[in-house]
């Protein structure tokens, strides 16, 4: 079955087609303003290469960057209100602390407080009161909130308060879209909290994002479903993506570390994505990128919500070089490389020259000319490098580092003492992760363990639970693997009590598409 | 060097706050928390004004004002804001006078903050000193235990509003008792305890300790990576060991975050090896198996790349660091003190060495 990966980066926007596990047609075009025209481009001249192999596409898969772009720019962000589950506690640091002013007026932040919340052993903070909640709901919505995030401390421990407060809100007011915390970060209420915020805010754009695509979709006469792919790598659909569009944010490092597995057939290793501007490096295990355990910053915001954890460092394809002091970097010429890098007829000498001069791949027209100093640039360049793939490191254990990416030519044979391969297709890394992205199920249950029952059986019921999601969601039954696992006994509650997560992944179920 | 503080905004807290990870020693808890609260009392024009002991009455009343508990639990649950007018309000009527400056019991950390917090609610000035230099992970590690002064009467609000008095017969079981409470409270409490006098106090505070963390926070701003060795410099310490980081062993014990570090040599220390070893903050060093620094002397890890401080939480497998040592208060190298807060304390089975500067 043929699948279309696309991934919308911000300088290149790729697209490839792929039939099944081999690779058809693939093609890079400049990333345009209004984002669609670029995907277009992209997905014309793919298909046009492919010839006439794209009848019968299973699935279109699209990776993007616009949620991010709207809210580094500030830009068509909805009015947003958070009402925060917490009093007594909390009111001493109110939401929206510590944002740039100019994007909490960007979104038209406005907050309530109520009572309610758990502590961290989950006995109540107070009880949720339903009058002050809907209350809080008409104020904001006076104040002009289109949309609504909810927050409750140590809802990570117990999401029952914040679920409650939804299921009040959602009856009372049927029009109100509401985001829960639960359903996006984890433990650390202001980073949740953010992250609800961020991701109301860009629900509006998520139905316009969806509703473009599907409109190219048509105009480019592909019948076939449209999914978007998340920061954990598996697939999420068109009507959830405008639910929760910030599950995608971080998609691109993902799709690109999917991609390099899959390209290269290693399913644990280090992956080197290698851009114009920056090196971006992450661990893959079993084929799915290593989740960052701590804050991330988007657009100056911190959040938490489940990102790989990759590490940006300035090295890239247009870094410049400064011969005085022997770095490389973390200025680059970025996408003007081919204007003004030295092989290309410029006069900025790049990472791209050295790695031409080195011997260590072909590009552009010009010669780079008698580097004197070529031996301890390039030494510079992979002492950087290098320091980035150790810095990712989580053991000592021998790997393979995986080099992706317009760049990945820049890279030595060796890192850290670690050998580098650069797949076949390694510039379409991306959009390759796009199109084998995976279909995921999730379920959570608290499980009291009497009547005989034992802690295997207990798990066994939520992985059964698990696949069931995965399974509707899309995935096809013979495919499934547990991605992960985790049980915590309650202390808070008499008897002996296991709440249970499981994570499920599976092939997209392509029979009959 | 700057002289010291006589005013703290928002931009000077920033820094103390920065500079109080230094401090830290690896623990202490992460300022951040604190830092937003203060923010969010002061506004952006608002400050609070900072005293050195000497400038106050010889009997004027002076109030520590920490946060207890773990830090997890402030990462998720905040204060209500009403916590500490209350405390204040408690510790007046059983001393019977009214407060006249807050002070800081520990300079590392989250409880640098904590205490202008009050300062900025209450509109008194906060005593540019604390109790610890540093960070310590338990109640009565504090200077004025030297003195013979107690932890009681001490006083405990929590979020809810619930407040309680402590009168206990020594500070170990101030700290037993007030943890149990805590645990009760939700895991967090703001405290008041060790209540004192300026003058008797005086002999016992480490003195200029907020213009310390100050003064530590600008030179990360201003030095970045080569922070390590300014830091050095400046106060009498030493770069013990520049390294990756090869090994992170972590165990939770009786709430405290036990366990060890391995590191590998990089630059002049290519080819050794270091251990070190830490319950929240770092207790002691080993280059090539050889003690090179233990508590009370400051053990502070910073990022080689950025400068920044690396605590015993966030410190992670493959990331180089600077491993800084800096000198203790000397009084904390007197044979009581040593029994207080040596290594020998903390089961390690080792005299007490003062570091060697470079």
């Amino acid at each position: 079955m043929i699948r279309i990966g696309v991934d919308v980066g911000g300088t290149n926007t790729d697209a490839v087609i792929m039939d099944g596990n081999d690779f058809v047609a693939g093609s890079k075009r400049l990333t345009t303003p209004d984002i669609i025209s670029g995907v277009r481009n992209a997905l014309a001249a793919t298909m046009e290469e492919a010839g006439g192999k794209v009848a019968d596409v299973g699935a279109l898969m699209v990776g993007t960057t616009h949620f991010v772009n709207a809210l580094v720019r500030r830009r068509d962000l909805a009015a947003t209100g958070i009402i925060r589950i917490c009093l007594p506690s909390g009111a001493s640091i109110p939401p929206f602390s510590d944002w740039p002013d100019d994007l909490v007026a960007g979104l038209q932040g406005r907050y309530r407080l109520i009572h309610g919340g758990y502590e961290m052993d989950g006995r109540e903070i107070s009880a949720l009161n339903e009058d002050e909640l809907l209350q809080a709901v008409k104020e904001l919505q006076a104040e002009g909130v289109q949309e609504i995030a909810l927050s409750s401390v140590f809802s990570t421990v117990r999401s029952d308060m914040e679920q409650q407060a939804f299921d009040l809100i959602t009856k009372a007011f049927p029009d109100q879209s509401v985001t829960k915390s639960t359903d996006i970060g984890r433990l650390g209420l202001l980073e949740r909290e953010n992250a609800a915020i961020i991701n109301g805010a860009l629900r509006p754009l998520a139905g316009d994002v969806v509703e473009s695509f599907l409109a190219l979709a048509k105009e480019l006469d592909l019948k076939c479903p449209l999914y978007f792919t998340k920061n954990d790598g598996t697939l999420i659909s068109a009507e959830q993506v405008s639910r929760l569009p910030v599950l995608t944010f971080a998609c691109g490092p993902t799709n690109s570390m999917r991609g390099a597995a899959f390209l290269s057939g290693i399913k644990d290793g280090l992956v080197a994505d290698v851009g114009g501007t920056t090196l971006d490096v992450g661990e893959v295990q079993n084929g799915f990128p290593r989740p960052a355990g701590t804050a991330v910053t988007v657009a100056d915001v911190q959040t938490n919500f489940s990102m790989p954890d990759v590490i940006s460092i300035g090295l890239g394809g247009g870094s410049i070089i400064d011969r005085d002091a022997v770095t490389v970097g973390p200025d680059s010429v970025g996408h003007r490389l081919l204007e003004e890098a030295i092989v290309f007829g410029g006069s900025v000498l790049t990472a791209s020259d050295i790695a031409v001069a080195a011997g260590r791949t072909q590009m552009g027209t010009s010669a780079v000319g008698d580097l004197p100093d070529l031996e301890s640039l390039v030494a510079a360049m992979d002492r950087k490098a290098a320091d980035a793939i150790a810095r990712s490191r989580t053991s000592s254990k021998s790997m393979t580092v995986i080099a992706v990416g317009g760049g990945a030519v820049l890279l030595p044979e060796k890192l850290d003492g670690l050998p580098v391969v650069r797949p076949p297709h390694y510039d379409l890394a991306n959009a390759i992760g796009a199109a084998i992205a995976q279909v995921s199920g999730e379920d959570s249950k608290v499980i009291a363990l009497a009547e005989g029952m034992t802690r295997e059986e207990a798990i066994q019921s939520v992985v059964d639970g698990a696949k069931a999601a995965a399974i509707s969601n899309g995935a096809d039954p013979e495919t499934l693997l547990v991605l992960s696992q985790s049980d915590v006994p309650l202390a808070y509650l008499p008897g002996s009590n296991l709440a249970i997560s499981v994570t499920v992944v599976g092939e997209l179920n392509m029979k009959g598409a | 060097m700057s002289n010291r503080l006589t005013k703290v905004d928002r931009e000077a807290l920033a820094l103390i706050a920065k500079g109080s990870t230094v401090l830290g020693a690896g623990g202490g808890g992460d300022p951040y928390v604190g830092r937003l609260m203060v923010q969010q009392i002061l506004g952006d024009s608002g400050a609070v004004d900072v005293v050195q002991i000497e400038d106050l009455d010889h009997n004027a009343l002076v109030l520590p004002i920490a946060m207890m508990g773990a830090p997890q639990v402030m990462q998720e649950k905040f204060p209500s804001g009403k916590e500490i007018p209350k405390l204040i309000e408690m510790m007046e009527r059983l001393l019977e006078r009214k407060v006249e400056a807050i002070l800081c019991i520990e300079a590392g950390g989250l409880n640098s903050t904590i205490p202008f917090i009050a300062a900025a609610q209450m509109g008194i000035p906060i005593v540019d000193a604390d109790a610890m230099g540093r960070a310590f992970p338990e109640l009565q590690m504090v200077t004025l235990t030297l003195g013979g002064m107690g932890a009681t009467p001490m006083a405990m609000v929590d979020d809810k509003g619930n407040g309680a008095t402590f009168d206990t017969i020594s500070n170990q079981w101030t700290e037993k008792l007030a943890r149990a409470l805590t645990i009760e409270m939700g895991g967090s409490a703001m405290v008041s305890l060790y209540p004192v006098l300026a003058g008797p106090s005086r002999d016992y505070l480490i003195e200029g300790s907020l213009t310390t963390a100050f003064d530590m926070g600008k030179i990360l701003d201003d030095h970045k990576s080569a922070a390590a060795h300014v830091l050095a410099e400046t106060y009498g310490g030493r770069v013990l060991f520049t390294g990756r980081v090869r090994d992170v062993e972590r165990r939770s014990d009786a709430g405290f975050t036990k366990g060890k570090l391995v590191l590998e040599g990089q630059q002049a220390f290519d080819g050794s090896g270091m251990d070190l070893s830490f319950q929240n903050e770092f207790l002691a060093g080993w280059v090539d198996d050889e003690l090179v620094a233990t508590t009370p002397d400051l053990i502070t890890l910073l990022d080689a790349n950025t400068g920044g401080p690396v605590t015993t939480d966030m410190v992670k497998y493959g990331l180089s660091v600077h491993v800084l040592g800096l000198p203790c208060d000397p009084i904390w190298r007197g044979k009581e003190a040593i029994k207080l807060v040596g290594p020998r304390y903390f089961g390690i089975d080792a005299d007490y060495t003062p570091l060697q500067s470079a």
